[in-house]
Parts: C-alpha cells; structure tokens; sequence
C-alpha cells in the first residue's frame, strides 16, 4: 500500500492529484450501508430502540400493558357473539371460539406490525433527516417492537386452549413457531416497500388501511378453507383455491389451526369429522409457495427501500 | 497504516454535484389544473451544489462558510451520509459523527438517562462505552439529579446542554459541526468552544458550518467559501472571513 507524498493539501486544485494517489480501501462512502444486514451490527442501537417504542408505547397510561390484553378479548368476544352465535359457525365447526382466536392472533400480528412498519420512517423523520443510520432498523424496530405485543395474546391463546383441554407438543410448538416466523419475514419485506413509499407517497399509508382490512378477511377464521374449496371448484376455478393459499398469512393461519384447534380432543372426537381437520390438498405446495412470497417480497422490498432511501432526506 | 507518510485525507469531496427538485404539482389534481393552465406539470431542477472538491486532511479544522443557500448544509449533509450526490462522490476515513441538530435523536417522554443512552447509540457508540462515560457526560452537561426526570420536564436550555453534552463525548475521528453552538447561556458556550478546541488539539479532524465569525476564527486553520453552489475560496480563514464579507 504505498501511497506517495501528497503535497500541500491546501492547494485549490489538489482533490484531483490527492484522489489519485489514495488508498481506497481505507476509505467508506458515507450513507451507504449493506441493506438490511447492516442490523446485526447495529444489534446494540437496535436494541435500544425496540425498548424505546416499547417502553413509550404505555407511557401515561393507568392500565398500561392490560390493554395488550384487552384490545384482542374484545375484537374476540364480538367475532364469537355475532359469527358464531349470530352467523352459527357454531355449528359447523366444533371448539369454534378457538378455531377463530387462534388464527387471530396472528391477523393480529401481521395487522399491527404492517402499520407499525408503515409509518416508522415518517416517524423518525428528525433522525432520518439529520443523522445516518442504517435506515432499515426503523421498520425492523417498529416490527420487533409491535411483536412484543403479540406475546400476550399468544399467552391468553395458550391459557384457553389449556382450558379446552390442549395438551402441548413438539410438533404444535414448531408449527406455531413456523407460523410466526412467516409473517414476520412476509411483513419484513412489505414494511421496507410500504414505509420507503410512504415517505414520497403518503397514499401508501391509506393503502396498508385497506390491506388491513381485506388481510381479516382473506384468511380462513371467519369460516374455513373447505368453504372456499367448493366455491372455487363449483365455479370451476380450482387454481383460484392454489392461489388463495399461497398467501403466507393464510399458511400461518392454518399452521396456527392445526398447532392450536386441530390437536383438540372436542374436535377430534366430534361427529362427524370436520373436514377441515385435515391439512388441505397438496398443502406442501402451498407453504412453498408462501416462503416464496416471502422471499419475493423481501428482495423487492429491499430493493425499492434502497432506491427511494436516497431521496428520504429530502422528501421529509 | 502507513505512518511513516504524511497521513491521507480524512474527508475527500471529489467532484460533486447535488440537485434538488421543485416539484411544482403535489398530487394528480394539482398536476392535472397544471396541465390545462400550460404550467409546468413535471419537477424543475434546482442546482444546489456544483462540481465541489475539496479534501480535509488529518487534524484539520476547516470551516465551510457561505451564504443562506450557498450549499454549506447539503455540503455537510452529504459527509455526514444524510444525502448522497447526485455526481462525484465523497470519501470519509475513520469514524465520522457529528453535532448536527443535536438533540435530533431525544424523546421528550424518556428520561435523561434512557436519552444519553439511546443518543449515543445512535451517534455510534457502544454500551460500554457509554458506561464508562455517562459521568463524564453527565457533569459536563451540568443537568445533575435531572438525569432521572423526564426530558420533556427539562427547560430548553437543560435539553440542549444534554444533548450537547453527550455529542461531544462520542469516540470519534472526524466531526462535523453545524451552527448548533447557540448552546446554553454564554459560560456554557465557552465551555464548549473550549471542549471543541481541546478536541481539535487532540487531532480530531473539524468541519465546521457557522455564521459565527468569532467562533470559526477561534477553531478553524482554514476555510472554504461557497456562493450559489461554488467554491469561490479555498485557503486560510483570515482570507476567508474577509472574502465572505466583500
């Protein structure tokens, strides 16, 4: 590495001389960083910043973390009163109360971290706009930070299903784990899309809104995949149902069934057999796909956080 | 490295170009009432920056002058990663943070203490490191038993003292430092001055924006004055001073 003598650096016209003589590589390019790997090295900030949105997020509040508990037993008991007692999926699905809460709490999830991730850039605009970081620690510090508050739920969903008589196993504690895991990874690569998009396109907020609302809807808990099964094949649009379960929430969900409502005895024993006990038709398919939704939707999210993090200074 | 050289320049803008856009349209209606009037529909741009270079070397203390509007913050900006140029390209050696809008990082419903931590982790410092200097961050601040109360508790003059304070305490090479030593009342403005130029003695390379000529005079060899986006001086700060006000 020799690098010759530089003369005086006080030269108007040097830049031009020194920059030939330099050792490069002991040189970094300012704001630029290695996307979302950057994280592992900023784990300490990172770490700090999920206590700081966690510890902020009860702040002032008398009842505090309660309502982490509270918010999805309400949303809860009105699904069970008026589809299930109303609608009657009581009587179509045994144990339905659990059927339903278990693939909630992971619409829950995916719901609460999107927006959570959404809108993290626009909310450290001041740090954004002023300081460097890696900037995919803000969407991944909403996510983990938001996923706290998933834990909860995940406990009062274990309480009841002991309750109903649930009993543990290796295989229902990797399927929940899976389960997790996929709607973490598919709202890591939305969040990087929608909160780089929002900074430019506020639109992109009101978008979430309505994915929100259709992510509800689109996964079996309200009714089941068999439900959508016939439909699709009396309409002779059998691929529709494929496609209909390649969507990772939906593989979480039915992952969520089989580790929680499936192992049942109620439901087990109940006559007859509900159908959808079963895993559905070629459902290994199905989860491949999804991780490849996920993966596609973290290369496209890392790619178009990359492009639009250039202008996040100046569009804030 | 190699020591036994003349040491290699800490910061090196090499040729660059920065343009902002003025958008003139905000949203389809805007763009569509723009287009039936024949005004302009797309951005127009707006050159902020043109073909700068300029290097700082190991131990400088360069001041980087100019006008509202010459292009001295998006200089600034662009070492410190915020932007990026548009052309050319900026190089920085060594660890790089700076007093920019301190307090950029401080959340009113934390306390002092949960602040200083968090600031200076995001200025780059680790946990051990914070430990070891919390006290020294903590006295120079001149917050005493506060550290515990919320921030937003604080007067504006305790905020940016802390803020101040755990700024100047990070481990760092090269420091950048925009017009934020309207710090606090006089004694503690010269106690950062005096902070910043014992920093400087120690070898801590300086880029330093300011309107305040007492202050650049005090702290900075050398400095570089930018009209509309140009460099129109490169050279001694006495010179500087006097091209500045011509």
């Amino acid at each position: 590495m020799a690098c010759p003598v530089a003369k005086t650096r006080r030269h108007h016209d040097t830049a031009r001389n020194l920059v030939t003589q330099i050792d490069y590589s002991a040189y970094d390019t300012p704001g630029r960083g290695r996307g979302i790997l950057d994280v592992f090295r900023y784990h300490y900030l990172l770490r700090l910043l999920i206590g700081k949105s966690t510890s902020l997020r009860y702040r002032n509040s008398v009842l505090g973390w309660f309502w982490s508990y509270v918010r999805p037993t309400v949303q809860f008991l009105v699904y069970y009163l008026v589809v299930g007692q109303i609608l009657g999926l009581h009587s179509k699905v045994p144990a339905f109360p659990l059927y339903l809460f278990s693939g909630l709490v992971l619409v829950n999830l995916f719901n609460d971290t999107m927006s959570a991730a959404t809108s993290s850039i626009v909310s450290n605009k001041a740090l954004v706009r002023k300081i460097y970081l890696p900037r995919e620690l803000f969407p991944l510090a909403a996510i983990i930070g938001t996923f706290t508050h998933f834990l909860p739920q995940l406990a009062v969903l274990i309480v009841v299903s002991l309750l109903f008589g649930w009993l543990p196993s290796f295989a229902s504690v990797g399927l929940a784990l899976l389960g997790i895991l996929l709607v973490v990874t598919f709202v890591m690569g939305l969040g990087l899309f929608f909160s780089a998009v929002n900074v430019r396109f506020r639109d992109a907020s009101n978008i979430v809104d309505i994915i929100r609302t259709i992510a509800t809807w689109s996964v079996p808990i309200l009714y089941t995949w068999e439900m959508v099964q016939k439909v699709t094949s009396s309409h002779h649009v059998p691929w529709l149902f494929d496609l209909y379960m390649a969507n990772p929430l939906a593989v979480g969900v039915e992952l969520y069934h089989h580790a929680f409502w499936g192992t049942l005895p109620v439901v087990n024993d109940a006559q007859p057999r509900p159908i959808n006990l079963d895993w559905p038709p070629q459902f290994e398919w199905h989860v491949v796909a999804a991780i490849g939704v996920v993966l596609l939707s973290l290369v496209i999210g890392q790619f178009v956080f990359r492009r639009f993090e250039r202008s996040f200074a100046q569009d804030l | 490295m190699s020591t036994s050289l003349q040491p290699q320049p800490r910061i090196i803008v090499d040729h660059v170009s920065k343009w902002f856009s003025k958008r003139s349209t905000r949203s389809m209606k805007d763009a569509f009432i723009a287009a039936v009037r024949r005004q302009p529909v797309r951005s127009t741009k707006f050159h902020a920056l043109k073909n700068v270079s300029f290097s700082i070397g190991e131990g400088e203390s360069v001041a980087v002058m100019g006008l509202n509007g010459s292009g001295k913050s998006t200089t600034l900006k662009l070492v410190s990663g915020v932007l990026e140029p548009d052309s050319g390209r900026v190089l920085t050696r060594g660890k790089v943070a700076g007093l920019i809008e301190v307090g950029a990082g401080f959340h009113p419903d934390l306390t002092g203490r949960e602040n200083v931590f968090l600031n200076a982790a995001i200025l780059g410092m680790s946990e051990k490191e914070t430990k070891e200097r919390f006290d020294e961050i903590v006295a120079f601040s001149e917050i005493g038993d506060f550290i515990d109360q919320e921030v937003k508790h604080y007067s504006s003059g305790m905020f940016m003292r802390l803020a101040f304070s755990v700024a100047i305490h990070v481990e760092l090479d090269v420091l950048l430092v925009d017009e934020v030593l309207s710090v606090g009342d006089a004694p503690f403005r010269a106690k950062c001055n005096a902070k910043l130029k014992e920093l400087a003695e120690q070898g801590v390379t300086m880029m330093v924006v300011s309107h305040s000529k007492g202050q650049v005079k005090e702290l900075c060899t050398r400095g570089i004055v930018l009209r509309k986006g140009d460099v129109v001086f490169d050279g001694p700060i006495a010179e500087a001073l006097e091209i500045l006000e011509s």
